[in-house]
């Protein structure tokens, strides 16, 4: 019989020596007030099963519980796995295909309403019910989801979901082992909702909710405010801490340079959108103490389409590799502190990164600088040279800048090129279609949760790509059979040695770096920039700042 | 002997001398024409001035470094204090050919970009204006002329194509062709093409002309002397050509600066929204786009493409005025909607 790792390393995982901070002695110095956040725009739907956003993502954490839950800590520790709504780790059973938690007693909604298993049946049905937009992805794994898939709204999942109202426990079936499936569960399209909760978007209507926090108040055009939880009592410091500030008041409206100004003059607390590049000189000499810059697992980079030409040919994306010079961009981006030079897919410090770049003067771990020559060379050998290449890119300031440096490269090279940018709204979508015939686009992917498969297998994988879909998220349509098994190969090893599974990763992860499917163009670091009254910033690697284990008082 | 006097024939000047003469006096219509020409010459010479500056404007230099009184100065500066975060471009030096507005975010020379962008504004408000005219006199002339079923067809296409709001015609069809072009047969059409704002432009503005014409074309085709050459058997092509469209030259004189005024604005919003001029190249309204991401730093990078055009559409307009009073005081072109 398979030697099955999962649960012990689920354990491990849930055991960890995260010491917690005296957090009861802060509570009393700092508990109250409001917390004040800037955004351009609301983040669309206020339901936690539809958004897919990381603005809604991170504002859902004081709110909403799934069974598990990231660790509500900084570093490392924020991509472990911490039981929730769960008392405990899940019992691992069936060869790693049965997942069992016992559902926590004593927890209530912010309605009044009770949490119990029919709760947590109802939850994972309404993921499907409501077509998630990971339902087909992250949680077809569960035994029934096929059915759920097919015909939404008669969603039960039969054998997928079980509940024992007596014993107060789930039983989570899936239809094969999945190595990432706690992961998958802490995110926010898993957390558990009233079993009431209507079928369908709920837009702007807050949805009752157990963690410290509920939204009280939401008006798209406007801002939301959220309140504390009175049934809330705190079940574990490390899943779903109390927080600091009584109520959060995120306003939405404000241009990034005017919410800039609202925190220097202490109006706001926070602001959710990037700092305006013509203020970042100013910032980080005069607000220094009020800057904080984390690192993110995240890929700002260059698809170029492997099924259209001049980029169907492997020499031709190499050339491009090649000539791109990575420091040129990291400055576009705001200078070293903000960015790093990468070639390779994988971000640094997650899990299956090794150090490697092929496409450099000196190839070795690291990038150096640009080797045109080298690229001219292969662009020659190519027999692409002089053709006709269009850049597309969103229409923001930083990805047309970045738009019109690869247009100088590839013309320096020896292409024909010129730059497209349209609208951010339809950028990403525009790209993901065959029928658009997009050669080459900018774009960037931010992790989902702390897995190399969530690189690499979304991006490049065979099944990601779907002949003229809007949502074909491997936008070079890139389709190898061999790296395709390794991939399916790592998943299953995951299953049983995460380890060995992550150094399968890492071979993955150079084989398609040098068919060079896309150019890796730099890893971005967030920069928050917080009013002087903001204390005890904690910035988790999952869900970024952890807003209300700040303190205003 | 004074009655022979009176008798001798004396030299009249004909209507068009006396139309020029007349705006010759306009000091205010003189002085915006001598303004509009200094800056189309400014324009023109953007590729002379690019060579004598040894610029690139349409290629990143973000590492470029110049002299500025004797010192190596890098394009883009980095912040040193605190953390160092950021880039700035260098402002303006004030010399002539060294970057004398200062850089954009991509480093390069912004004085070359404004010479190149007014080029290419130019060139497209010009060829925009000219696409309205012939189109808007073809649409005016035949539905006034013929009327009829071929009037209230006409008309109702012109209805139709007045009643969306001008911005938003022209961003839709710049969003719908921005990306591929436009194919239909053989007429083929680059994403990139200038042509493509020039025929959007030119499309949008068709009714603005071709309504005017028509009302003007209406009443001449029930003038006497039309009546006389329909009676006479004349072919109405001939009618057109020689009795109708030599009555409303001057109104078509007027309409070229206005215009060329309002084309001139709506490429800048295009450029700005970039669904106009594509980057790299550069017109009014792209430098402007470029220049918000440095209001704060660089304000000028803004500034100055937004003055540049100011000035030209209210050089154009005071001339626009200035003409229609010479060659058509009691016209009552406008344009606008009501």
């Amino acid at each position: 019989m398979k030697k099955l790792l999962l649960a012990a390393s689920a354990a491990s995982l849930l055991a960890g020596s995260w010491l917690a901070p005296a957090q009861a002695e802060y509570l009393k110095e700092h508990r109250g007030g409001t917390i004040r956040l800037l955004a351009r725009s609301a983040a669309g739907t206020l339901d936690p099963h539809i958004n897919y956003t990381d603005q809604g993502w991170q504002m859902y954490q004081p709110i909403y519980d799934g069974l598990v839950a990231f660790r509500k800590a900084e570093g490392v520790e924020g991509f472990s796995i911490v039981p929730d709504l769960a008392e405990a780790p899940p019992t691992v059973s069936n060869d790693g295909k049965t997942f069992t938690f016992k559902l926590r007693k004593g927890i209530k909604f912010s309605n009044g309403q009770d949490l119990g298993v029919k709760d947590v049946v109802a939850s994972f049905q309404r993921i499907f019910k409501v077509s998630g937009p990971t339902s087909g992805t992250f949680y077809a794994g569960i035994v029934g989801a096929d059915k759920c898939l097919a015909d939404t709204k008669s969603c039960t999942l039969e054998g997928g979901v079980v509940a024992d109202e007596a014993a107060g426990t789930i039983t989570l079936n899936l239809t094969k082992p999945d190595a990432e499936i706690l992961y998958k569960l802490a995110l926010p399209h898993a957390v558990i909702l009233p079993a009431d909760t209507p079928t369908e978007d709920m837009g702007s209507k807050p949805i009752p909710s157990t963690g410290p926090y509920m939204i009280s108040a939401f008006d798209p055009n406007k801002g939301m405010t959220v309140s504390r939880n009175p049934n809330f009592k705190q079940w574990s410091e490390e899943a779903q801490p109390d927080g600091y500030p009584d109520v959060v008041q995120y306003d939405f409206g404000l241009s990034e340079e005017a919410a800039v100004t609202a925190i220097q003059n202490g109006e706001a607390d926070w602001m959710f959108d990037a700092l305006p590049s013509d203020r970042l000189g100013e910032l980080g000499s005069k607000s220094m103490d009020q800057l904080h810059i984390s690192p993110l697992s995240a890929w700002w980079y260059a698809p170029l389409n492997t099924r259209v030409a001049p980029f169907d040919n492997e020499k031709a994306r190499q050339a491009v590799a090649y000539a791109v010079d990575r420091n040129t961009l990291v400055k576009l981006f705001g200078g070293k502190v903000l960015a790093s030079p990468v070639c390779q897919v994988l971000p640094p410090d997650f899990p299956g990164h090794e150090d490697y770049c092929p496409f450099t003067k000196n190839p070795g771990a690291k990038w150096s600088a640009p080797d045109v020559d080298k690229a001219k060379q292969l662009v020659e050998e190519s027999g692409t040279k002089g053709q006709k290449v269009t850049i597309i890119v969103e229409d923001t300031a930083i990805s047309r800048s970045i738009g019109v440096y690869l247009q100088s490269v590839l013309t320096t090279i020896g292409y024909v090129a010129d730059v497209k940018p349209i609208s951010s709204n339809l950028q990403f979508t525009y790209i993901q279609n065959t029928n658009n015939k997009v050669q080459m686009s900018v774009t960037q992917w931010y992790k989902d949760y702390p897995a190399a498969s969530d690189f690499l297998n979304i991006l490049f994988s065979c099944a990601s790509f779907r002949e003229g879909s809007d949502a074909s998220i491997n936008i070079s349509g890139f389709c190898d059979k061999d790296i395709d098994a390794e991939m399916q190969k790592a998943l299953d090893l995951g299953v049983t040695d995460q380890k060995a599974a992550d150094k399968l990763w890492a071979a993955i992860d150079k084989q398609v770096t040098d068919k060079a499917p896309a150019v890796g163009l730099f890893t971005p670091k967030r920069l928050d920039f917080v009013s002087k009254r903001v204390g005890n910033f904690k910035f988790n690697p999952q869900f970024n700042w952890i807003i209300t284990q700040s303190w205003v008082q | 002997m004074s009655s022979q006097v009176a008798a001798m024939p004396r030299k009249t000047r004909g209507p068009w001398a006396v139309a020029f003469a007349k705006l010759a006096t306009d000091r205010a219509a003189m002085a915006s024409l001598a303004v509009f020409l200094i800056i189309v010459l400014a324009c023109f010479s953007a590729p002379l001035y690019a060579k004598w500056a040894g610029t690139d404007p349409f290629a990143s230099t973000l590492d470029a470094v110049i002299q500025v009184d004797g010192a190596d100065v890098p394009v883009m500066e980095q912040s040193t204090e605190g953390l160092g975060l950021g880039y700035t471009p260098i402002g303006p030096t004030w010399r002539l050919g060294n970057y004398f507005l200062g850089a954009d975010s991509q480093g390069r020379d912004v004085m070359a970009r404004l010479l190149f962008g007014g080029l290419n504004s130019l060139l497209i408000a010009g060829a925009a204006t000219i696409f309205t005219l012939i189109f808007g006199t073809l649409a005016g002339l035949i539905a006034g002329y013929f009327g009829g079923i071929t009037d209230t067809v006409l008309s109702r296409l012109l209805d139709v194509l007045w009643a969306f709001p001008i911005y938003l015609l022209a961003i839709s069809l710049s969003i719908v062709t921005i990306a591929q072009g436009i194919a239909i047969g053989p007429i083929e059409i680059q994403s990139g093409s200038l042509w493509l704002p020039i025929i959007i432009i030119g499309i949008v503005y068709i009714p603005y002309v071709a309504r005017p014409i028509r009302g003007q074309v209406l009443a001449l085709r029930h003038s006497e002397f039309v009546l006389a050459a329909i009676n006479l058997g004349v072919p109405g092509w001939r009618i057109l050509l020689r009795d109708i469209l030599p009555n409303i030259t001057t109104t078509l004189i007027v309409f070229v600066p206005l215009m060329m005024a309002l084309n001139m604005l709506t490429e800048s919003a295009l450029s700005f929204l970039s669904i106009g001029v594509q980057p790299p190249a550069a017109s009014w309204g792209t430098i402007i786009q470029d220049g918000q991401a440095l209001l704060y730093t660089r304000p000028l990078v803004a500034l100055v493409p937004g003055l540049a055009i100011a000035v030209s559409v209210m050089a154009l307009n005071v001339f626009g005025d200035g003409l229609r009073d010479a060659l058509d005081p009691r016209s009552k072109v406008r344009l606008g909607r009501d």
